[in-house]
């Protein structure tokens, strides 16, 4: 099992990557996405696979009896899933504000902070 | 199709069924699957639906106030949570269990469900205010 | 703390004055001067106090310590050389402050320039004081810094500008060498504490790394001093107001360079290289600042200058390192502290009455200032080497060390270089006030007291001192020659020479030579005028150049690095990441082996298909609809996967967050377009198709790698087995999201919190943002 998932995390870092190497904002955005459920799928598959057991405690014991689902990377991806849906909506609307102010949504030609003729920084006292 | 007649008469009703699935699934957090991150994100759908079928403003007044304003609560209520274990003279974020006896049924007080529910509404306050100004300056789809 | 710990409170009082300074300032308001004085008085009785104990051989030691785990303290050591610097800094001080509150009085800057000359005292103090090496580099950091501040005071104007920050960055660099050293030395002496430092010169001496150690603490020392041709930045450091230049580049910053050859002579001293080095760089200052000076017409430039030969002379004083020679540097450092203080403030006070500081328009001040005239005449004569004043004394002494040594080159050196500074001690304190008087551009006039009270005190201090040669000797100057030769030295100084031989001679040649050169001071100043016009590419120029260059090769660098194209940006990322994970498991022969075929049930191969069939819909996406839906359904299929795994928070929390993606992509899409298709032309898809694939199989290959691995599950095991026990939750997710990781989680909702303030404001700012390029250069 872990293999498939091993040939999933490839596929969606890959095209993670190739999509963020784009100059178009939009693309570096659903890169930015995909990345973030690739790293989730790495961090879950990493914690090893066990089919359809979540880490409950049956109501009449007082710990886990049985093979379970590892709970630790769970916890670790559900904040994930959270934060980089937030950061994902941030840099969306980011990207939105700056096709907007800026006309463009090629970052090539967005040069607000480091423009291209930038003469340098003075060179007297 | 937003605008449809179905779709208006039924979304308060889908808005407020869905709302009241929010608070279950974070209460039952601790011990079935749920949680202030899953209720925080249900929550927020409501709400984000309720805004597209009757409209921003109508949300806003709905919910009185900014909806930033609910996660900052959050925010202060699972600090809170945490801070009050100092002053029984444990470390920050010690977990404090109570289990009164409320007209025969022993219910479970601790801090860690305070926190929980400071989570709820710091999700759910957000993404509802992500939803909303999107929606504001989008016009709805 | 107790009453032995005194010298500490000295050291910290400055610091307390500067903070108390702007309150002083804004209720004394007239008097403000006058009661600020009061805080180096009382340091200086403090030290005239313990006088007595420390000329009887005692020495000082208190401290706290500071960062005990490192063996670094905040202590202070009060031998004689050590308080005889602490007199001057406090005695000077005292006058400077009354000094300054009359010729600041009523700039709108007096605070601030009160602070920072505060600041300077404190710190040049514990520079002085210092016993712990680390707390040496601090108050030595200290002084350059407060020294930044006061030269730049005047901070509108570029020349002040500059001067600032040359002076910072050589005496910056300096201290850096310095902190070097004292690590340096430090580790091979084993110790930190400059107590500890002068019993273990044998070690040193002998260390392979000495000539190192030597020469980082020179580094330290000739930048501060000022030793060619390190000192371009203290004729610079004169567009600092007056008092500025009185106290710190003539009486005690520039000697803290000074301070530490005399403090570690007895460690580092004795060597070929220190009596070699210190007497040819010394010499060279002596003559090189001696011609300087005579160039000059501005009175501060001809004193900085000097102070700079001054300086030099000292230098080579100390390399010859006999106690004679010692004992010469340290009475004409006295002499000179004196006489070079207050002419800085007789000039301040020419300048700050008729408006000019130019020789060449000066004349005939006497009847209009005579006060100033007389303080001027005092310190003159000291500083010319009359018989009578104590710079005659210590020019004796010197001379006469100079003559046991027979060294010729050096008598030589140090008769051209007393000559001219005799020509130019004419030129500052008598040519102003001689002759017919001349027009100025302000009618000149004697000012207020507080100008001329140090200059007078410090002029008659010049001739006090060899009235009461014998206990100035026994008091003062001879347990400080004690301290810099390292044992107990016989010191007796005459006020007059008792026999006629080659010191006197020497003196008398140097008068001879120094009235011929005061008469014919203007054609020297044209002849130097036209060597300098061929010389012009000085050191001055030099720093100038260096700092530009600096700035250029910086602005390439970051040219280079950041092109201002994100797109670089994260090619560069994204290869070094790839190369990262593929690199070392390749080194390491640590590739995963080849895995067997998986055995999955048909629905979850369904589910693994239609992520990778979205995955690669978003690849191809060519319509907004289509890239949003085929995002949506890969986010499913991951949701779907969780699900099946045992990971039913995950998964509900995954088909939220995906049907809130697919909302709010579909609101903000409306308004962006997607460009139809990929833009980028086939070589550039095929090279970053290759990077994406390399780090794609990097992260692949390193989780397969990972699985096939035993699994250390004792962390999962804690959390499963105290779940319920402990924190009374049978779902393990939840329990370590809120209480067994509570922590993390309130770092990460405070994140989400944040991105929500920031969206907000991010939509709410609808004004357009026009850059301006003017705004940025401003």
């Amino acid at each position: 099992m872990e293999s498939v998932f091993a040939l999933l995390v490839t596929a969606f870092m890959a095209v993670s990557v190739y999509l963020m190497l784009s100059r178009h904002i939009i693309r570096v955005l659903i890169g930015l996405a995909l990345l973030g459920n690739g790293v989730n799928l790495l961090i879950f598959t990493a914690g090893r696979l066990t089919r359809e057991t979540p880490p409950l405690i049956a109501p009449d014991a007082e710990a886990i009896t049985g093979i379970v689902a590892n709970p630790l990377p769970q916890a670790l991806i559900l904040t994930a899933i959270v934060i980089s849906f937030s950061f994902f909506a941030l840099l969306l609307v980011l990207g939105f504000r700056a096709y907007q102010d800026l006309g463009t949504d090629d970052t090539d030609g967005m040069r607000a902070a480091e423009p291209v003729d930038d003469p340098g920084p003075p060179e007297g006292y | 199709m937003m605008g449809t007649v179905i779709f208006r008469t039924l979304s308060p009703l889908i808005s407020a069924l869905t709302l009241m699935l929010a608070v279950f699934v974070t209460l039952r957090g601790h011990n079935d699957p749920g949680g202030g991150f899953i209720g925080g994100l249900i929550a927020a759908s409501a709400f984000a639906l309720l805004g597209l079928s009757h409209g921003v403003p109508a949300v806003r007044q709905a919910l009185r106030f900014h909806p930033m304003s609910y996660a900052g609560f959050g925010l202060l209520l699972a600090v809170c949570a945490g801070l009050l274990p100092i002053f029984t003279g444990r470390s920050f974020f010690t977990a404090l269990w109570t289990f009164p006896q409320v007209l025969g049924v022993e219910i479970a007080l601790s801090t860690p469900m305070f926190f929980d529910i400071g989570v709820f509404f710091v999700v759910s306050g957000a993404m509802t205010s992500i939803a909303l100004s999107l929606e504001q300056r989008g016009g709805g789809v | 703390m107790t009453v032995g710990d005194w010298p500490l409170l000295a050291v910290a009082l400055p610091f307390v004055a500067a903070a108390l300074t702007p309150f002083v300032l804004r209720y004394a308001e007239a008097a403000a001067p006058y009661l600020l004085c009061l805080f180096p008085a009382a340091i200086f009785a403090a030290f005239a106090a313990a006088i007595p104990g420390i000329a009887a051989g005692q020495s000082l030691n208190c401290g706290i310590d500071w960062l005990p785990a490192v063996g670094i303290r905040l202590s202070v050591r009060v031998d004689g050389l050590s308080s005889l610097f602490a007199l001057l800094i406090s005695g000077i001080g005292t006058f400077i402050v009354l000094y300054a509150g009359a010729y600041m009085k009523g700039h709108p800057g007096i605070g601030r320039f009160f602070s920072s000359l505060f600041l300077f005292m404190g710190a040049m103090l514990g520079l002085v004081l210092a016993d712990d090496l680390i707390s040496l580099f601090v108050f030595w950091e200290g002084t350059s810094i407060a020294s930044f501040l006061l030269i730049g005071f005047d901070h509108t104007r570029q020349a002040a500008r500059r001067a600032a920050f040359q002076a910072l960055v050589i005496t910056g660099l300096g201290g850096l060498s310095l902190l070097a050293g004292v690590l340096l030395a430090g580790q091979i002496a084993g110790v930190h504490s400059l107590t500890e430092l002068l019993a273990s010169g044998e070690a040193l001496r002998g260390s392979p790394l000495y000539p190192l150690v030597l020469a980082l603490f020179l580094g330290a020392a000739f930048t501060k001093s000022a030793q060619m041709p390190l000192h371009v930045w203290l004729p610079n450091a004169m567009e600092a107001p007056t008092p500025v230049s009185a106290y710190l580049h003539s009486a005690t910053m520039v000697k803290a360079g000074v301070y530490l050859l005399m403090r570690l002579n007895p460690v580092l001293g004795g060597t070929p290289a220190w009596e070699s080095i210190l007497p040819f760089v010394g010499g060279v200052t002596l003559i090189g600042g001696a011609l300087l000076a005579l160039r000059q017409t501005d009175l501060k430039l001809m004193l900085a200058q000097t102070t700079v030969a001054s300086l030099g002379l000292l230098v080579m004083l100390i390399g010859l390192d006999t106690d004679a020679a010692i004992a010469g540097a340290v009475a004409y450092l006295l002499a000179h502290a004196l006489f070079k203080g207050a002419l800085f403030m007789v000039a301040g006070a020419i300048d700050h009455e008729s408006g000019t500081r130019d020789i060449r328009r000066l004349g005939g001040l006497r009847r209009a200032m005579p006060v100033t005239c007389a303080a001027a005449a005092l310190a003159g004569l000291s500083m010319a080497g009359i018989p009578g004043f104590f710079g005659f004394v210590a020019k004796e002494t010197l001379y006469g060390a100079l003559a046991d040594l027979r060294v010729w080159a050096a008598i030589a050196l140090a008769v051209c270089g007393n000559a001219l500074m005799f020509a130019i001690a004419g030129q500052v304190a008598l040519r102003p006030f001689l002759g017919a008087p001349r027009a100025t551009p302000r009618h000149a006039h004697e000012g207020p007291i507080g100008l001329w009270a140090g200059p007078l005190v410090f002029g008659a201090k010049g001739l006090a001192i060899v009235l009461a040669l014998p206990l100035a000797v026994s008091l003062t100057l001879g347990p400080a020659v004690n301290a810099v030769a390292g044992h107990p030295v016989d010191l007796t100084l005459h006020a007059l020479p008792e026999h006629v031989e080659l010191p006197l001679l020497l003196s008398l040649l140097t008068m001879a030579l120094g009235v011929a050169a005061y008469l014919s001071a203007d054609r020297l100043r044209s002849l130097l005028d036209t060597l300098a016009a061929v010389l012009k590419w000085g050191p001055d120029r030099g720093f100038d150049q260096a700092i530009a260059a600096l700035l250029r090769l910086a602005t390439l660098v970051t040219r280079s690095l950041q092109s201002g194209r994100l797109e670089a940006y994260i090619t560069a990322t994204m290869v070094l990441t790839a190369l990262a994970l593929l690199v070392p498991m390749t080194v390491h022969g640590e590739w995963p082996a080849l895995p067997v075929w998986p055995h999955l049930l048909l629905h979850e191969w369904a589910i693994v298909a239609i992520a990778f069939v979205g995955l690669v819909a978003v690849l191809r996406a060519r319509t907004r609809l289509t890239a949003i839906v085929s995002l949506g359904a890969q986010g499913f299929a991951v949701a779907t996967l969780f699900m099946l795994f045992g990971a039913p928070d995950l998964a509900f929390t995954q088909f939220m967050v995906e049907t809130l993606s697919v909302v709010i992509l579909a609101l903000v899409m409306t308004r962006l377009k997607l460009a139809e298709r990929d833009h980028r032309p086939l070589g550039q898809k095929v090279i970053d198709g290759s990077i994406a694939g390399a780090a794609g199989l990097g992260f692949g290959a390193l989780l397969l790698r990972v699985t096939q691995t035993p699994f250390d599950s004792r962390l999962s095991d804690f959390y499963e087995a105290n779940s319920r026990l402990v924190a009374h939750g049978r779902n393990v997710v939840n329990v370590i999201i809120v209480d067994f990781r509570g922590l993390d989680t309130m770092g990460e909702i405070a994140v989400v919190m944040i991105t929500g303030l920031a969206i907000l404001a991010l939509v709410r700012v609808r004004a357009r943002i026009v850059i301006h390029k003017e705004d940025d250069r401003s």
